[in-house]
């Protein structure tokens, strides 16, 4: 992946299949360091599934046996000298409180880190293509922070959906406005 | 400094509109967002095509939708459009420049764009 960004879209696209009805997506920056960590509610994964889930030959695909998603995590935080740690809680153990929660650590200053990229685009992709999820997107670097609650959103727009071509549009402005004011 | 107040007034204008109902489902147009294809570019592609399409003024018809692996991964960027009475037709190795022109022939014009389309023995 060329960009950060599109690792944590993908990594997304597994909570969205694990039917998650609420996503937190967090980016803690420091000098040094980028701790990207996906969250969710979905069905999690049973400890022998997790255990198998940085092979390349285990995924939940149909169309072919091998799923690239988190090993291509894996090796972008591990050739910065990071690494990812996956921690999930399968429905059938914990009927009220499952889900999955992926972190990677990245040391920024390695000459191999790759740069987060356009990860406004990324938000905007995936609103676009699940509206109906609670989504929550945090990045914080320092004291300074670029958010955005979908719920907060849908108290203003009634029963507009996010998916409403404005809508998505305002999101990736408000996104990159923050962004401008972060840099 | 843009702010979530603006939302209210995103809320009043479509309010205002006849039609708020998005893509009545003539027209599909799916692409991949699995790894195969977000590695590859599927992001630009799916937003230009909601772009585009909101730009032709074609959302009414038009709905843009994101699936997993299509099973030809060593042609993505893939988008497939579904159009009903009709045979899907498959797109393949796609950028955003490709998309627009897909929306304006394909989706504003009905010809299709053979040139991009998936043939087995390419």
């Amino acid at each position: 992946m060329k960009e950060l960004s599109l690792n944590i879209l993908d990594i997304a696209q597994n909570s969205v299949k694990a039917k998650a009805d609420k996503i937190d997506i967090t980016i803690e920056e420091t000098d040094e360091t980028m701790l990207i960590s996906v969250e969710d509610n979905g069905c999690g994964m049973t400890a022998d599934f997790l255990e198998s889930v940085t092979n390349p030959f285990t995924t939940t695909r149909t169309t072919r046996s091998v799923g690239l998603g988190i090993p291509l995590l894996q090796l972008a935080a591990a050739q910065t000298g990071g690494s990812v740690e996956i921690t999930s809680r399968h429905k059938s153990e914990y009927p009220d409180n499952h889900g999955t929660r992926t972190s990677a650590l990245f040391y920024k200053n390695h000459i191999d880190f790759t740069p987060l990229g356009d990860i406004a685009s990324t938000v905007v992709t995936l609103i676009q293509g699940q509206p109906g999820i609670e989504w929550n997107f945090l990045h914080s670097k320092g004291d300074k922070k670029v958010e955005l609650h979908t719920e907060e959103m849908k108290e203003k727009l009634g029963d507009v959906p996010l998916d409403n071509f404005e809508v998505i549009t305002w999101i990736g402005e408000y996104l990159r406005e923050q962004y401008d004011e972060l840099s | 400094m843009k702010s979530l107040a603006e939302l209210a007034a995103i809320k009043e204008k479509m309010q205002n509109k006849v039609v708020m109902r998005e893509g009545t489902g003539d027209l599909r147009v799916v692409v991949g967002m699995a790894t195969c294809g977000i590695a590859a570019g599927a992001r630009p592609v799916l937003n230009a095509f909601v772009e585009a399409v909101n730009a032709e003024n074609l959302a009414d018809k038009v709905t843009v939708t994101q699936t997993g692996c299509i099973g030809i991964c060593q042609y993505e960027p893939v988008v497939e459009i579904f159009e009903a009475g009709k045979d899907k037709v498959t797109y393949v190795k796609m950028n955003a420049e490709k998309a627009k022109e897909v929306v304006e022939k394909h989706l504003k014009g009905g010809q299709p764009i053979s040139e991009y389309t998936y043939k087995d023995e390419v």
